[in-house]
């Protein structure tokens, strides 16, 4: 039945200031449910964001939340998880926070396979800052900043975590709801760099320049778009092409997670000191 | 069946219009830019509109 919202969130901070018809909402919806699911204690989580549209979201939920410099929410993490490697630590952000600002301490904290949950809010698009293309916007689409259509080849987040090192990768949308809740949940139980992207409409920045008429038009086209990992099997490139392949992408429970194998090598250099 | 209670708190509600969209049932209609249940006798407590509500402003009950 209705799920009880309120107990995680800060009194008074509602309504958020998110657009009409943003999927960030239904995003921390989801992060709210699978936090409830994983039983994490308030004080023993701490929610970490960039700057950015998505980047607002720890403002709103009563847990440690810091809100960073631009694209650093992954180094900020980092450093959180270090220092107390029995905290739980949730990154938040958008697609040009987290893989083009941010897009080296992202590769980094994969690579690294810290256990960290990056959870990628990708709305195709610069939303706060009005509307420039990022590097999730397709191909031919249009930004504030691409009026003739956007030139570039699209950034495949999903990819490049899995390349990166990430153990765990799932891609969502923001229409399947209770999807967002299960990928996220497998995330923080995961041991090591978990991405969870989900892809998202900005009826505001990215839609209105592109032919999506309401926020409706957008939730539809994710609905449509989406496809899951397991029907795509021998699909070619081609087949694929537009479609949002969502579902555990990636995952290895095989590569050590970096805390661990930080506090093996203190271990080990005590012992010399000692 | 009890009618279900469709609680939508207008101060929350920004009339984005999802919940009308994908209401199964038809029971909810936009009326002055809020979402507004017309018809709470057709729902069927598929708890979709409460689902992706961005704005936590639907609660069925």
């Amino acid at each position: 039945m209705s799920f009880d919202y309120e107990k995680y969130l800060r009194p008074g901070k509602l309504p958020h200031i998110w657009c009409p018809g943003c999927g960030h909402g239904i995003i921390l919806k989801g992060l709210i449910r699978a936090i409830d699911k994983c039983r994490l204690a308030k004080n023993r989580t701490a929610i970490v964001s960039g700057i950015g549209c998505a980047s607002r979201l720890p403002g709103y939920v009563d847990f440690n939340t810091v809100h960073t410099a631009h694209g650093r929410a992954a180094a900020f993490a980092t450093g959180m998880k270090l220092a107390d490697p029995e905290l739980t630590v949730i990154c938040v952000g958008g697609d040009g926070d987290g893989v083009a600002i941010g897009g080296n301490h992202f590769i980094h904290a994969c690579r690294r396979n810290i256990d960290l949950t990056y959870i990628i809010m990708n709305n195709n698009i610069y939303g706060m800052t009005g509307g420039q293309f990022s590097p999730c916007t397709p191909t031919g689409a249009f930004a504030s900043t691409t009026p003739y259509g956007n030139p570039d080849p699209v950034f495949d987040i999903a990819r490049l975590a899995i390349g990166a090192g990430a153990t765990f990768v799932a891609r969502t949308t923001a229409y399947h709801a209770l999807q967002i809740d299960k990928l996220i949940t497998e995330g923080i139980l995961h041991k090591g760099m978990a991405i969870i992207e989900v892809v998202d409409g900005c009826p505001t920045s990215y839609g209105r320049r592109n032919k999506f008429k309401s926020p409706s038009d957008m939730m539809t086209w994710l609905k449509d778009a989406a496809i899951p990992v397991e029907k795509t099997e021998g699909m070619s490139e081609k087949d694929l092409e537009g479609k949002i392949v969502t579902g555990i992408l990636h995952r290895d429970e095989t590569r050590p997670e970096y805390c661990e194998q930080y506090a093996l090598l203190r271990e080990r250099a005590q012992r010399k000191e000692g | 069946m009890a009618i279900p209670t469709i609680e939508i708190n207008e101060k929350y509600c920004k009339g984005c219009g999802i919940c009308v969209t994908f209401c199964p049932a038809k029971a909810l209609a936009l009326e002055n830019f809020k979402a507004k249940a017309i018809k709470p006798e057709a729902c069927v407590k598929c708890m979709q509109c409460e689902l992706r509500c961005p704005d936590f402003a639907i609660r069925i009950s």
